[in-house]
């Protein structure tokens, strides 16, 4: 079922279950609603005043007990419909959350008022998005400025894009062709202008854009340029003399706090280590590590964190 | 009907009629018309608002006004809607004139705080009309960090203050009705014999009481982080703008029910009345309105399904936002069954009442939809949330406010209004309503975020279609402004109970002495008692 | 004068009714001052469990002695207050007057003591904004915490002094014989709205002073 004026293409995987909530919705408010309304007019002309119907009630007794049955009725039936619902909702936004294993990062940087989106292979993108058809995409976002939102209606999609956080947005588009993306979270002056478009490809089709742009470094190469410039090295690296956590293998892995607590090294994790870094000190490290906050950029950061993730695991976890 | 017309005894219109009198009066009816001439103006200008609105929005490129006058638009619309004339609406003016009345009582436990409430609201009004003229606000009524805090260049501070303001006047107002049916009820006017618009003001009160501090505070570390720039909020410096959000929502969600309960206790006054039944199932009613009171506080987190909080917290908002809308459906059921065997007639206020059913059945119905974690992410932050609320906020609340309005007029003013007209304003306003706010469910599903004065073209029809119906809804609500002051001086003057209703206030002339009765009532039945004979409901 | 106060406003239909209501109002309106602070007290605690060693280190550079005294002096001026009650219940117009006295000076000591404390935080950079300097780690986050801690414990002054005025009003009353064992009422209100502001501080001084000081 494509375009019809009243909804959005179905471009994604999740678009069907979550059109059917609504459709599932619509039956069923308007099975109440007619309800409602019928019984409003039939009572309204039938008992206007002056009409001749009778109105008085033979066998109180029975009429109270049928009354309170009715009562009852009305209010079991839309409490088990609701809950009946909301498990199903529930069901639709769990499946909407969890990311698949595999899924290609995109990382995702809002700014007042632009998209950039960055792809590991190193390509850059300012209001678009183009992603391969049929695979599993995780976008990986952050704010650099205001409250942002991302919203692909034609895939059923949204998240809203913190600044100091990382949210994620996962989807696989069934579609190919282009659909709208907004922003949906009031962020100034331009709001409505921070639009865009997703451009989804076939697999191949997508290969070749790769491939166009080639020349561009990947995002864990240009990390790795920032890393050495930053002089991360200098404590971090094999040579260092001062002690520091060794940082190959890092990503992904669980690591012990001083304070006891046990945290997993994710995206949040290294952000958090660069930018804040003597609130999660690791066991057996003092608190020396220098912040970086005003010296790295949102996108940097993210070159770094893909850096990171190739050091780390084969597996290439992602944040769940 | 009652066709004695009591013409020239003193009344508390006639005692005293200069300005000072009324700018010092004491007299809970006085102050309720205090409130309504200074609301009303207060609905103009967020009326003007939403009229350039969607005037601007007939074109998806927003030729009318700039993007940055459109923001402040939008915002100061909200703004004013919901602090200046929404939350005061029905308990401020309505609720002034009758919870004394009602319970029997010779005026509300403390009058001078009552004054004082109003005296509070003016000068929050004049705060939030100098942030309006001194360059507006565009943060949305949200004032979400870090842009209210950090990035804006508008006036946050002022608007932020204004409401602040406000809030202690709606506190007050709160306390005195709460106080009042505590303790002053009249002799045999137990609780379960107690209209149910009591009813409905105090659960209001409830809320307001318990919720509007939350607001006030949270306003002040905003505005104090705005000043000092010290981020509680602010993630630069490792704040949590999350933290804002749930204090907002804390007080904002309640909030909606500050607004809509009000309206709920009117149409039950409305539909007894004009069926000449009690309502059905009475006591589930008043508990019912208690239910969504306290239930209201626990359901905040549904405003944040896609905020970044974890999904744990969503599912549990989630489901208990289906379950505070039981109690809303079931009220829905006995209004309807009221009509049962009743005895229907059509007078404005009734129209208004039925048009009440409609808007909040729709509107509760969609509000399900966004309950559902799985579509709310789709819809969040589209027009179909405008649509919802639009729905319970103007096509239930300012129903029934006009509803209200029309019913007691004639004891307020002591005037019939004009039956015709006001009539044909009711059907208007419901036909230009819905024109207005239907297509916006479309808009939403579509994708339409709100707040865009620019939009993709294929978005423009269904713009039109709410623009056009926005016209017809103006004009319903004008007619109102003309009819209304007419019938002060040319409308069939009013006897003490024109409509044959049951209540303390119709017991006394129209419009009522100063000190409401001339000696304490006596209560010895039930509420709405019209006679067995007539209603089989018990 | 005492006995036209007796009476009642009318409103109501008797003295009992009055009181009756004016006790509620008063309950009512500490309900939402218990909220107001609520939401200072949620804010602080979920930003120090973010922060947990900037917070604690941050807390040890209070002034532990004169909080504590102030302390004390709220503590007292409860207890003058509470007999200030008792008085007025028995008519006793000159130790109504005697003790309601004896609050406002507790109140006025208290505030004073705080002017003091307010000062030396000055003179050792801690006021944010105000030539904030810290040399230790996570330093915006110790500039975060003494925000909280001049906020909070600034819109709590500011409850005192609202308290105090009201207090010194009530006490010229009773000296000019506005109060009567039968009516004594305002004394009383303001004596349940004092003690919330002890009950208050008696939350604001363990959360900002005390927690982890070692």
């Amino acid at each position: 079922m494509d375009s019809l004026p009243f909804f959005p293409v179905r471009a994604s995987t999740t678009a069907g279950q979550v059109d059917n909530l609504y459709f599932a919705w619509l039956a069923l408010s308007g099975v109440v609603a007619l309800a409602v309304g019928l019984l409003l007019v039939w009572f309204g002309i039938h008992y206007r005043r002056g009409s001749a119907t009778n109105r008085t009630v033979a066998d109180a007794a029975a009429y109270d007990k049928r009354m309170r049955r009715i009562e009852i009725v009305w209010t079991v039936v839309p409490l088990v419909l609701f809950l009946a619902m909301f498990v199903w909702s529930a069901r639709v936004y769990y499946e909407n959350v969890t990311v698949p294993k595999g899924a290609l990062p995109i990382y995702i940087v809002a700014k007042q008022w632009m998209w950039h989106a960055e792809h590991p292979a190193g390509e850059r993108e300012i209001n678009e998005l183009h992603v391969p058809l049929g695979r599993p995409v995780e976008l990986l976002m952050t704010s650099q400025d205001v409250i942002h939102s991302l919203s692909i209606p034609s895939f059923r999609i949204k998240q809203d894009v913190l600044p100091g956080r990382y949210t994620t947005l996962w989807f696989t588009a069934d579609r190919a062709g282009e659909y709208h993306l907004f922003c949906t979270q009031f962020c100034g002056t331009s709001h409505s202008n921070m639009v865009g478009r997703v451009v989804v490809m076939d697999p191949a089709a997508f290969e070749g854009w790769l491939s166009a742009h080639a020349n561009v470094p990947t995002m864990a190469t240009r990390g790795r340029q920032r890393y050495r410039q930053l002089g991360c090295d200098g404590c971090h690296g094999a040579q260092a003399t001062v002690r520091a956590p060794k940082l190959e293998g890092l990503f992904g892995r669980s690591v012990e706090l001083r304070d006891g607590r046990s945290v997993l090294a994710d995206e949040r994790f290294i952000r958090d280590a660069v930018l804040l870094p003597n609130r999660d000190v690791p066991a057996g490290y003092d608190a020396s590590m220098p912040s970086f906050r005003g010296q790295i950029g949102e996108e940097e950061l993210l070159e770094i964190i893909e850096y990171l993730k190739s050091l780390g695991n084969a597996t290439q976890q992602v944040m769940p | 009907m009652n066709s004695a017309a009591i013409v020239s005894e003193e009344n508390y219109l006639s005692s005293g009629w200069n300005l000072w009198s009324w700018l010092t009066t004491l007299d809970h009816k006085r102050i309720a018309i205090l409130y309504t001439i200074t609301i009303t103006l207060l609905f103009g200008i967020g009326g003007a608002a939403a009229a350039m609105i969607r005037l601007d929005l007939m074109t998806p490129h927003s030729q009318l006004v700039s993007v940055e006058t459109y923001n402040k638009l939008f915002t100061m619309h909200g703004v004013i809607m919901v602090w200046f004339f929404l939350i005061p609406s029905i308990p401020a003016t309505l609720g002034n004139f009758l919870v004394p009345m009602m319970v029997g009582a010779r005026d509300l436990a403390f009058p001078r705080l009552n004054l004082l409430s109003w005296y509070l609201f003016v000068g929050a009004a004049l705060f939030t009309i100098y942030a309006l003229l001194s360059g507006g606000v565009d943060t949305g009524w949200t004032f979400y960090p870090p842009y209210s805090t950090a990035f804006s260049t508008s006036q946050v501070f002022a608007a932020a203050t204004g409401v602040f303001i406000a809030g202690f006047s709606s506190i007050l107002t709160g306390l005195n009705f709460v106080v009042t049916v505590h303790s002053m009820r009249a002799p045999g006017m137990t609780w379960f014999r107690l209209p149910l618009f009591i009813w409905a003001m105090y659960a209001t009160s409830l809320i307001l009481i318990l919720a509007t501090p939350v607001l006030a505070m949270t306003l002040m570390l905003m505005g104090m982080e705005r000043i000092f720039g010290i981020g509680v909020f602010d993630p630069a410096l490792g704040g949590d703008p999350l933290l804002f959000q749930h204090l907002f929502w804390f007080y904002s969600h309640p909030a909606v029910y500050i607004m809509v309960v009000p309206a709920m206790g009117v149409v039950s006054e409305i539909i007894s009345c004009f069926c000449r039944n009690p309502i059905f199932g009475y006591r589930f009613m008043a508990y019912a309105m208690l239910a969504i009171a306290a239930f209201g506080f626990l359901v905040w987190g549904h405003h944040m399904f896609v905020s970044g909080q974890s999904a744990f917290a969503g599912t549990v908002f989630s489901l208990l936002t289906f379950l505070v809308s039981v109690p809303s459906a079931i009220k829905v059921f006995n209004w309807t069954a009221t009509l049962y065997k009743g005895h229907v007639s059509f007078h404005a206020p009734m129209l208004y009442a039925l048009g009440f059913i409609g808007l909040f059945t729709t509107g509760g119905l969609t509000g399900l939809f966004l309950a559902s974690l799985g579509l709310d992410v789709h819809m969040h932050d589209s027009y179909f949330v405008v649509a919802h609320f639009h729905y319970i906020m103007v096509g239930a609340a300012v129903m029934a406010f006009f509803g209200g309005v029309h019913f007691w007029w004639p004891k307020i003013t002591g005037r019939m209004y004009p039956e015709g007209w006001a009539r044909f304003s009711a059907i208007l306003t419901f036909i230009g309503f819905n024109l207005t706010f239907f297509p916006q469910f479309i808009l939403g599903y579509l994708g339409m975020p709100r707040r865009y004065p620019i939009y993709p073209p294929e978005f423009q029809v269904w713009n039109v279609l709410s623009s056009a119906g926005a016209s017809l809804l103006v004009f319903g609500y004008i007619l109102l402004l003309f009819y209304l002051p007419w019938s002060l001086r040319y409308g069939e003057r009013a006897p003490a109970n024109p409509w044959g209703a049951k209540g303390l206030e119709w017991e006394t002339a129209s419009p009522p002495p100063s000190e409401n009765f001339h000696s304490t009532p006596l209560v010895s039945e039930e509420a709405y008692a019209y006679s067995r004979a007539e209603s089989p409901h018990g | 004068m005492a006995d036209a106060l007796a009476a009642h406003a009318p409103q109501f239909d008797d003295a009992e009714q009055q009181r009756m209501a004016s006790n509620l109002g008063i309950w009512i309106f500490l309900a939402t001052e218990i909220l107001f602070f609520g939401v200072l007290f949620a804010a602080y605690t979920i930003t120090r469990v973010r922060f947990p060693e900037a917070f604690a280190a941050a807390s040890r550079l209070t002034n532990l002695p004169l909080a504590g005294t102030n302390t004390a002096v709220l503590l007292t001026s409860s207890l003058t207050m509470a007999l200030g009650v008792h008085a007025a219940q028995q008519g006793a117009r000159r130790a109504v007057v005697g003790w309601l006295s004896a609050t406002v000076a507790l109140g006025c000591a208290f505030l004073a003591i705080k002017a003091v404390e307010y000062r030396l935080d000055y003179l050792e950079h801690l006021v944010p904004t105000l030539h904030f300097r810290y040399a230790g780690p996570q330093a915006d986050q110790v500039e975060l915490f003494f925000y909280m801690y001049f906020f909070i414990t600034g819109v709590h002054a500011l409850h005192v002094l609202i308290g105090i005025g009201c207090i010194a009003t009530i006490a010229l009353m009773a000296s000019r014989n506005a109060f009567s064992a039968d009516y004594f009422t305002p004394v009383d209100v303001t004596g349940l709205y004092w003690h919330l502001v002890d009950v208050i501080w008696l939350f604001v001084f363990p959360i900002l002073y005390l927690i982890s000081r070692s």
